[in-house]
């Protein structure tokens, strides 16, 4: 029969290494969010990059009202994630349930806001027709990503489609047209069709893949924060310390998360 | 903390076959999966380059058994008549270099290595986080799931080199929209998460958990060399996953990243947005790849150290040197990246920058190397098995390094790029090199894990045969390169040897292929004594006598044997540095880091 060990118990898992000052968790989620700095920082290098040698780049294609309002709800979050933490070192759980379920709505509503933009460019889109025309618009009744491949392989493909352009905007440059008048175009005059998804070009591709990985870990936040907020926070009743613990490394995280949708709101909106 | 808790761990129930075995917490377990599962790997990786090496040696030439076994399994568009077709060669290739450096030699080194040592070698109970280990394991076996499953799919597995450099990786299989390729990326986003949970569990287990005692400067080398390697991967993979999204995007949801304007294929222009840059792959690529070789080599030299100090009984020369150098090896591996790419034209300025932090880098690996030879100066050497690959790792991880010099230099480079020398060069790290002090490494720890000991006979068969054969194969591979053949040709350059103008020397060269092969296959026949040893041992082997068989004094032959989950007996407590190989009484030539008496 093999000896027992000692002891099972993994040191430090609560109360901190004296030498280090920190808990196992703390330093392991300082340490994975050094990788995730690695991760977006080569988003941002491979952005730069890609930017810097492209002949011309698209400007304002975003609408800023929608992401001034949702750095605001981001910004309201990472109060209530700390105010949630403070909540439970005052040992007032009733008060951490009210801050963390926030925390977990203003994620959600981060995500709805982000879906809706994430929507107007695929029902936006860009047309070129055989004559030399290229125009930007919507089509009737707002369909969802189509495309001319798509179209046409349909059971019944349409003759024509009624097209809204634009109206002119400065900045756009892809809009030649001066009205904002429907049109109708044929089918088969059409050359390209497509919305405006990460196939567009390098802008629209980098946006769609730093947002994207970002509402990721939107997503991994509202997993995480809201377990806690709901079963995981049984553990207040046994463990206390080791719950707030946790929730303070929740909280980490989720600053992490907002801290990188302050460079994507500038990058991506204003610059 | 209290009292109760700290018993309750004895009071659970034995864990059951499922818990105990296999999805285990416990920080042994973890390691041993993890090195069984990289040996397998390791065989597939060879079995991928002995097939190739058939194409070079004859090519055209029917493989003799495998070939219809390829053509039955893969069907007639990769092996028609048991040929090996170009596109096969090519997803070989790319994949022998995948599954050898991501799937065989660093979750070796580190998974299995650094799992099983570093918790042991600082008297921990267990790793930081052990539920986070056991996951990092089962990412990584879906990892590799996902890449073997690759090979069975119509188009056959990723065939742009392990590189996967683009554009060609975006279009090299265009009749397929999931293709080789993107079960690559996706295998590849598995194993940089198993890598990452990874280093932040041995990271975090170094820092938090060293026993009471274990001061930075009393940390055995193998520790250090372990946790320079554990940040290295922590901090490099996240833009090759960076990369590999980009890549997958461009692949799947038709963006540019990394396909730039104009691109003809197959005589039709891509009906892409262009824009994107082929450039930033290298750079995004190689920005891992190049700190990846130092993941290889670190973890290895950790091991030979462990070894030499036993088997010289004397300390390591020059301790702090190593723990320094192994630092400045992590820091500067990560401003190297470029000379990979001298021949790209991204100008002669950015080439003299990275020809500088080349040479840079190449200091603390002489130092490295030069403290464990000085090591050997005046030690009463044993010569068993483990001793013997790593005396060997010396020589060859010397011949790797020193031919990896002109390869930095960005003029010479022009000559060598891409041909057979630098196989030879980067295989003479990593073969002769990192294997060999991994073979040390499991010779050595063996009876630590099983209770027995390996066959030392058929150790040293097992060990000569080796060295021989890898010689065999690498060496004329720098004659090869020399004389100017290209690495990644199907029929290795026969075709072009048999060009009007061909210098007389690269023809001679071509003739070296057959050699090579048959030395290639003789090196696998080589490992049998090893494969029949390791399993034969385990029922047959001789028994230990104590926990301690090589009267070593590091902290993991302080455990019961096999170490018990929990690992110490008693809380172990550090009084002394790690390679204390002083006469103590008479008979006794070594003082454990856990004794309290000092040595008489």
């Amino acid at each position: 029969m093999q000896a027992t060990a000692h002891s099972m118990t993994i040191p430090h898992t609560v109360e901190p290494r004296p030498d280090t000052g920190l808990y196992n968790a703390k330093l392991g989620v300082w340490l994975f969010l050094a990788s995730e700095v690695m991760l977006f920082g080569a988003l941002f290098s491979s952005y730069i990059l890609l930017r810097v040698g492209a002949p011309e780049w698209p400007q304002r294609q975003l609408s800023i009202p929608l992401g001034t309002l949702n750095t605001f709800v981001l910004i309201l979050s990472s109060i209530s994630v700390v105010m949630a933490w403070m909540a439970l070192k005052g040992r007032d759980f009733a008060r951490f349930k009210l801050w963390q379920g926030t925390t977990v709505l203003l994620a959600v509503l981060f995500i709805t806001i982000k879906g809706f933009e994430y929507h107007d460019k695929f029902t936006h889109y860009y047309v070129q027709t055989q004559d030399g025309r290229a125009l930007t618009g919507h089509l009737d009744g707002d369909p969802f990503n189509l495309s001319l491949a798509r179209l046409r392989a349909s059971p019944s493909p349409p003759k024509e489609i009624v097209f809204h352009p634009d109206p002119p905007r400065a900045g756009h440059t892809e809009a030649a047209n001066a009205h904002g008048e429907a049109l109708k175009l044929e089918l088969s005059q059409i050359t390209k069709l497509e919305a405006f998804g990460p196939w567009r070009g390098t802008f629209f591709a980098v946006y769609f893949v730093l947002t994207g990985l970002h509402a990721l870990h939107v997503i991994g936040g509202i997993i995480v924060l809201g377990y806690f907020w709901g079963p995981g926070s049984r553990m207040w009743r046994t463990e206390p310390e080791r719950f707030t613990n946790r929730v303070e490394v929740g909280g980490l995280y989720w600053h992490f998360v907002e801290l990188v949708w302050i460079f994507l709101f500038p990058t991506l909106y204003l610059l | 903390m209290d009292n109760a808790s700290h018993s309750a761990g004895n009071h659970h129930p034995e864990p059951g076959f499922w818990r105990r075995y296999v999805f285990s917490v416990d920080h042994k377990v973890i390691g041993v999966q993890y090195g069984l599962t990289a040996l397998v790997f390791l065989f597939i990786g060879y079995g991928l380059m002995a097939l190739m090496r058939w194409q070079l040696a004859y090519p055209g030439k029917p493989i003799p058994i495998f070939g219809q076994l390829l053509l039955s399994v893969l069907g007639p568009d990769m092996a028609e008549k048991g040929i090996m077709s170009p596109d096969l060669y090519n997803s070989f290739g790319a994949m022998h270099g995948t599954i050898m450096v991501f799937l065989a030699i660093v979750p070796l080194a580190v998974g299995a290595f650094g799992n099983y040592l570093v918790p042991l070698q600082i008297g921990a109970p267990d790793m930081a986080f052990p539920k986070l280990n056991m996951m990092s394991y089962w990412v990584y076996f879906v990892g590799g799931v996902v890449m073997l499953v690759s090979f069975f799919i119509p188009g056959g597995a990723a065939k742009s080199g392990w590189t996967s450099y683009s554009p060609l990786a975006t279009v090299a299989d265009p009749a397929h929209h999931i293709d080789g390729q993107t079960l690559w990326l996706i295998g590849m986003v598995f194993l940089i998460t198993s890598s990452l949970l990874g280093s932040v569990n041995i990271i975090t287990t170094i820092i938090q958990l060293r026993a009471k005692g274990m001061g930075w400067m009393r940390l055995p080398f193998l520790v250090w060399a372990q946790l320079v390697t554990a940040f290295i991967l922590l901090l490099a993979f996240p833009p090759l996953e960076a990369a590999g999204v980009l890549q997958l995007c461009d692949n799947l949801l038709g963006s540019s990243f990394f396909l730039p304007t104009g691109l003809v294929v197959g005589g039709k222009p891509l009906e892409v947005s262009g824009g994107g840059s082929p450039l930033l792959w290298q750079h995004l690529f190689w920005f891992l790849a190049h700190p990846e070789v130092y993941v290889l080599i670190l973890p290895a030299m950790g091991i030979v150290a462990e070894v030499l100090a036993n088997n010289t009984r004397k300390r390591l020369f020059g301790y702090k040197s190593l723990v320094y150098s192994a630092a400045a090896i992590g820091f500067i591996s990560f401003l190297v990246w470029a000379h990979h790419m001298y021949l790209t034209g991204m100008g002669t300025k950015i080439s003299t920058f990275f020809q500088t932090t080349t040479m840079l880098i190449s200091i603390p690996s002489v130092i490295i190397l030069t403290t464990l030879m000085l090591t050997l100066w005046g030690g009463s050497i044993r010569f068993n098995t483990p001793m013997l690959f790593a005396l060997a790792f010396l020589p060859m991880f010397g011949i790797g390094g020193l031919t990896g010099l002109p390869l930095g230099f960005s003029a010479t480079d022009i000559q060598l790029h891409d041909t057979y020398y630098v196989i030879a060069h980067f295989h003479y790290v990593v073969a002769p090199g990192t294997i060999f002090a991994l073979f040390a490494g499991i010779y050595y720890w063996y009876p630590k894990v099983t209770g027995r000991m390996m066959n030392e006979f058929w150790g040293k068969v097992h060990f000569a045969l080796s060295l021989v054969f890898m010689n065999l194969v690498f060496m004329p591979m720098f004659v090869q390169g020399l004389e100017g053949m290209h690495r990644r040709m199907y029929d290795g350059g026969a075709t072009y040897a048999a060009g009007p103008d061909v210098a007389y020397g690269l023809s001679l060269a071509l003739k070296l292929n057959v050699g090579i092969s048959h030395a290639a296959w003789l090196l696998g026949a080589a490992q049998l004594p090893f494969v029949i040893n390791f399993f034969w041992s385990l029922f047959r082997g001789q028994k230990v006598e104590s926990d301690n068989p090589w009267q070593a004094t590091t902290l993991e032959w302080a455990t019961p044997t096999p170490p018990p989950h929990g690992n110490f007996l008693e809380e172990p407590v550090v009084y002394r540095g790690p390679y204390e190989y002083t006469p103590a009484k008479p008979g006794v030539d070594f003082v454990p880091q856990h004794c309290q008496q000092q040595p008489a």
